[in-house]
């Protein structure tokens, strides 16, 4: 997927994440600010990277503000910020590239 | 089993991960009221891992689905479709064609998804004057499908251009005629949500109210709601008693070929028997019934 | 070697008869002669103890290299007494500090910057938090700091393990001779319970107050014969900060759940009678169970004979409704148990050695029936952890609780499974602060578990038809929830030392290593 604009998901609330996507050169550049960033930062990016490489997104600069969301958080924040960045409002992929 | 049904917006992941553990026996996931028009998408995201991720542990999933006056409700569906909810709670509810309308799109959906026919069940809200007049044709729209109804207090006061009363004056008319409308065809009946947290008592009240009218159950706005409408639905000690003496009998005289008997000096046949039944399973729900019915 | 919690104790740590966490009760029943201070005699009654300055009084009690003083956080958050006092150490050139508090806080920020100077090179405290936790736990700290649960910190000081040079206590009223109260006064804290050992300990003992007033100022906390010297200064601390407005009672479904949970438990076990003892810490859930408390005890018409320990509103509230007949106070938080203490004969102030300590003849915590604490996360052996935040930082306090739960016939605590997304009972806790044989019972949202040794707990809560999971059952479902954590980095070198109550080394903290994702 390539993205067309900036766009944001997610919310600063305990147990959520702040997602933020942005077309930018070459590759993915991935930041992550997180309170749990020793114990589950690993596991963090790991769902992130393999949430856009589900989604084809291949370029993007990616900032990830961590509220102590569970992977299943991570992955709906990834994809509605891709998502909106992709201009796409309807007739999702559920259960296609979105699983 | 359906006393409880707990509203919880499907954009707080605070609150999506985990509700199961109040113990409602359904949980309403919100896409309509409690999410922000400019946050359907989000929320059908987070709504989509929630159910295929979560473990509700035999929890019900409903998901909340915007009326069918806005541009979300198609994609509403499919995502609860995809998810693998439950049901699908239609808001705003006014005529049989509704529940048709999203019956077909569900039907769609299930094609669309793999999912097994008739798997996603419905429910009607009903907020207007004439989704109440029109109750009975609402509840019979889809009998494999239909759950039962449910009325939805805060708009359905503002169409009767009053407010909340204590007692409940205001709703005696559109309670009723639904409850009529439930029972006649052979659906469930639920109550609307009360919103003053702070009132206890109020709403102690209105549950108390709820069982004598004959409701099923009433949605909830706070697990804090719960454990009230538990201990009022549940049955008493006394009943437990009874129940089980008719269930006990009616086995052992219909094992003989006896319809008609008696009970403590009470006749009893078979139309006592889903009742008493019934009392057990609350029984059993509520943790008072622990015996081998 | 491991000690009786297994946990790896560096055997240069165990030197000069110091011993590795050998199970509870170790010392039951052994002698000792208990330390005792210095006395620079006062016999004639015309010289004034006065001093204008702090400085004046640092100089006067003779402050020199290594020396240790200690303080006491009944002002918490709004404590100004030991940024003023090391401020004058400081100023003087004295070095080689070591501080000996009941406990330190963010309010404390400026002595990190003397830590990191090597100005302060020991420490001595029941809770550390904000930058001088950082500063210890990135190893600026020149020794080992040292953390001890409250009636741990007493007991040391009454063994003389810990050999206090000056006292410095701040009290919100005294008159010109040192007779000092926790009540009255424009920075009323209610109880001097921490700085009462303190002051009977001390070679040289400094009051400081702002509120000055007539000899004498009786009933005092500290006494005029202990105390060497007075300084007046405009403000000894916030008010705000020091009682702060009671916390409005949970309303958060989860924490009431577990708090309803928390009383029920106490009501299956054969404890909950007329006249039975009670502690809660304040955590939300903790403070929530006061509620379901008392439509039980209205309904079985008991009554509490005592309520002990930091004191909330919840407790007053009981108090006063008359069902519980006396509340024991070493701490108070609110602006209720502050005027509760001052003006309700049933509400006493007791020191924290008759509270905690496990070093004299028997303490308030070993009556105790229940205890309702809070906890970090929790192992499978029931381990407790309460001392470093998730990033391996020293955040926290063991406070009372180490004393409490090995004092308690019935020791709950309480936490959500998951909070954010740290699973709060785990394979390993970062640090022990109380070991797992003093915790009966672990009250989590998703069940409760009873420690396998208290066979007895468990059949009555099994009666009472309480949600009952396994220790196991419930780690594997935070883990379940929140995915398995990856374990904290630490170099090797120990920057504190996490001493049992009883002065045995239950634990130690390592240097964390900067995180790098």
């Amino acid at each position: 997927m390539r993205l067309i604009q900036t766009a944001l998901a997610g919310t600063l609330e305990s147990s959520d994440a702040q997602v933020m996507v942005e077309n930018a050169g070459t590759g993915i550049e991935l930041s992550i600010e997180s309170d749990v960033i020793n114990q589950y930062g690993r596991q963090i990016r790991e769902t992130v990277l393999e949430t856009l490489a589900r989604l084809g997104v291949e370029n993007a600069r990616v900032r990830v503000i961590d509220k102590g969301a569970l992977d299943c958080t991570l992955r709906a924040r990834v994809e509605c910020a891709v998502f909106r960045a992709c201009r796409i409002e309807k007739d999702f992929p559920w259960g296609g590239v979105i699983r | 089993m359906r006393r409880s049904m707990l509203f919880v917006s499907a954009q707080r992941p605070a609150l999506l991960k985990d509700a199961y553990v109040y113990k409602p026996d359904s949980l309403l996931l919100d896409l309509e009221d409690a999410v922000a028009e400019n946050q359907k998408d989000a929320a059908r995201f987070s709504l989509y891992h929630a159910l295929k991720t979560v473990d509700y542990r035999g929890v019900e999933r409903v998901v909340r689905i915007n009326g069918l006056d806005t541009p979300h409700w198609k994609e509403d569906i499919r995502v609860a479709v995809a998810g693998g909810a439950d049901a699908v709670r239609i808001s705003k509810c006014e005529k049989a064609d509704d529940v048709r309308t999203v019956v077909r799109h569900i039907e769609q959906a299930e094609e669309e998804f793999g999912a097994e026919r008739e798997q996603t069940l419905v429910m009607a809200a009903l907020e207007s004057p004439l989704g109440i007049l029109n109750a009975y044709e609402i509840c019979t729209a889809c009998p494999e499908r239909m759950i039962g109804v449910a009325i939805a207090g805060g708009d359905f006061r503002k169409s009767m251009q009053t407010r909340y009363y204590p007692g409940g004056l205001e709703m005696l008319g559109g309670r009723s005629n639904m409850l009529l409308a439930a029972r006649a065809a052979g659906v469930q009946c639920f109550d609307t949500v009360f919103t003053n947290l702070d009132d206890m008592e109020g709403f102690r009240a209105e549950v108390e109210q709820n069982k004598q009218m004959g409701f099923d159950g009433k949605s909830l706005i706070s697990p804090r709601q719960i454990a009230v409408v538990h201990e009022v639905f549940a049955p008493t000690q006394k009943e437990i008693l009874e129940a089980e003496k008719i269930v006990r009998a009616w086995r052992e005289n219909s094992a003989l070929g006896i319809g008609v008997f008696t009970v403590d000096g009470k006749m009893i046949d078979i139309a006592f028997i889903p009742g008493a039944e019934r009392v057990i399973m609350m029984a059993k729900a509520s943790g008072l019934y622990r015996g081998d019915l | 070697m491991k000690n009786a919690v297994n946990r790896e104790i560096p055997d240069e740590l165990l030197q000069n008869g110091r011993k590795p966490f050998m199970g509870s009760g170790y010392y039951e029943g052994t002698e000792y002669r208990k330390d005792a201070p210095s006395v620079r005699v006062r016999e004639k009654s015309f010289e004034t103890k006065l001093l204008p300055s702090i400085r004046e009084a640092v100089q006067k009690c003779g402050v020199k290299d290594g020396m240790t003083v200690s303080f006491h956080h009944h002002f918490r958050e709004g404590d100004y007494i030991i940024n003023m006092v090391m401020k004058e150490i400081v100023a003087l050139g004295i070095r080689d500090i070591t501080i000996a508090a009941s406990s330190v806080g963010a309010a404390h920020d400026p002595v990190a910057e003397y830590i990191e100077q090597g100005i302060v090179t020991g420490l001595q405290t029941s809770g550390i938090r904000g930058r001088i936790g950082e500063a210890v736990s990135h190893g600026k700290l020149k020794t080992p700091a040292v953390l001890r649960s409250h009636g741990g910190r007493v007991r040391a000081v009454e063994r003389g393990e810990v050999h206090i040079d000056v006292a410095f206590i701040g009290a919100p009223t005294s008159d010109c001779y040192g007779n000092a109260r926790g009540v009255g006064g424009k920075s009323d804290c209610g109880v001097l319970s921490y700085a009462m050992v303190d002051a009977k300990y001390a070679d040289k003992v400094v009051v400081i107050t702002d509120t000055l007033v007539d000899f004498p100022n009786f009933p005092p906390s500290i006494q005029a014969v202990d105390v060497d010297w007075v300084v007046v200064v405009d403000a000894i601390g916030d008010p705000k900060k020091i009682a702060t407005k009671a916390a409005r009672m949970s309303q958060d479904p989860r924490d009431l759940m577990m708090a309803e949970y928390c009383a029920r438990v106490m009501a299956a076990t054969p404890y909950f009678r007329d006249g039975f003892s009670f502690q809660t810490g304040v955590g939300g859930a903790s403070l929530a169970a006061n509620r379901f408390l008392e439509s039980m005890l209205v309904e079985k018409n008991y009554k509490i004979k005592w309520i002990i320990g930091g004191i909330t509103k919840p407790a007053v509230d009981l108090l006063n409704k008359g069902l519980v007949e006396m509340i024991v106070d070493a701490q108070d938080f609110d602006v209720d148990s502050v005027q509760s203490i001052r003006d309700n004969p049933r509400h006493y102030e007791i020191s924290v050695s008759q509270y905690a300590s496990p070093g004299n003849k028997g303490a308030f915590v070993n009556k105790l029936d229940f205890v309702i604490l809070a906890a970090l996360d929790v192992d499978p052996d029931f381990n407790v952890h309460g001392i470093t935040g998730s990033d391996g930082v020293l955040r926290g306090a063991p406070g009372g609780h180490p004393d409490a739960s090995a004092g308690a016939k019935c020791t709950i605590i309480v936490t959500p499974l998951v909070r954010g997304r740290m699973a709060t009972i785990c394979e390993h806790v970062v640090t022990v602060t109380t070991p797992g044989e003093c915790v009966d019972v672990v009250v989590t949202d998703y069940g409760i578990a009873v420690n396998p040794k208290r066979q007895d707990l468990l059949a009555s809560l099994r009666e009472a038809g309480l949600p009952l999971k396994t220790i196991e059952e419930l780690k594997d479902e935070a883990y379940h929830i929140a995915g398995v954590p990856d374990d904290l980095e630490f170099h090797e070198r120990v920057v504190a030392i996490m001493e049992a109550r009883d002065g045995t080394i239950l634990d130690v903290v390592r240097q964390i290593k900067p995180m790098k994702l």
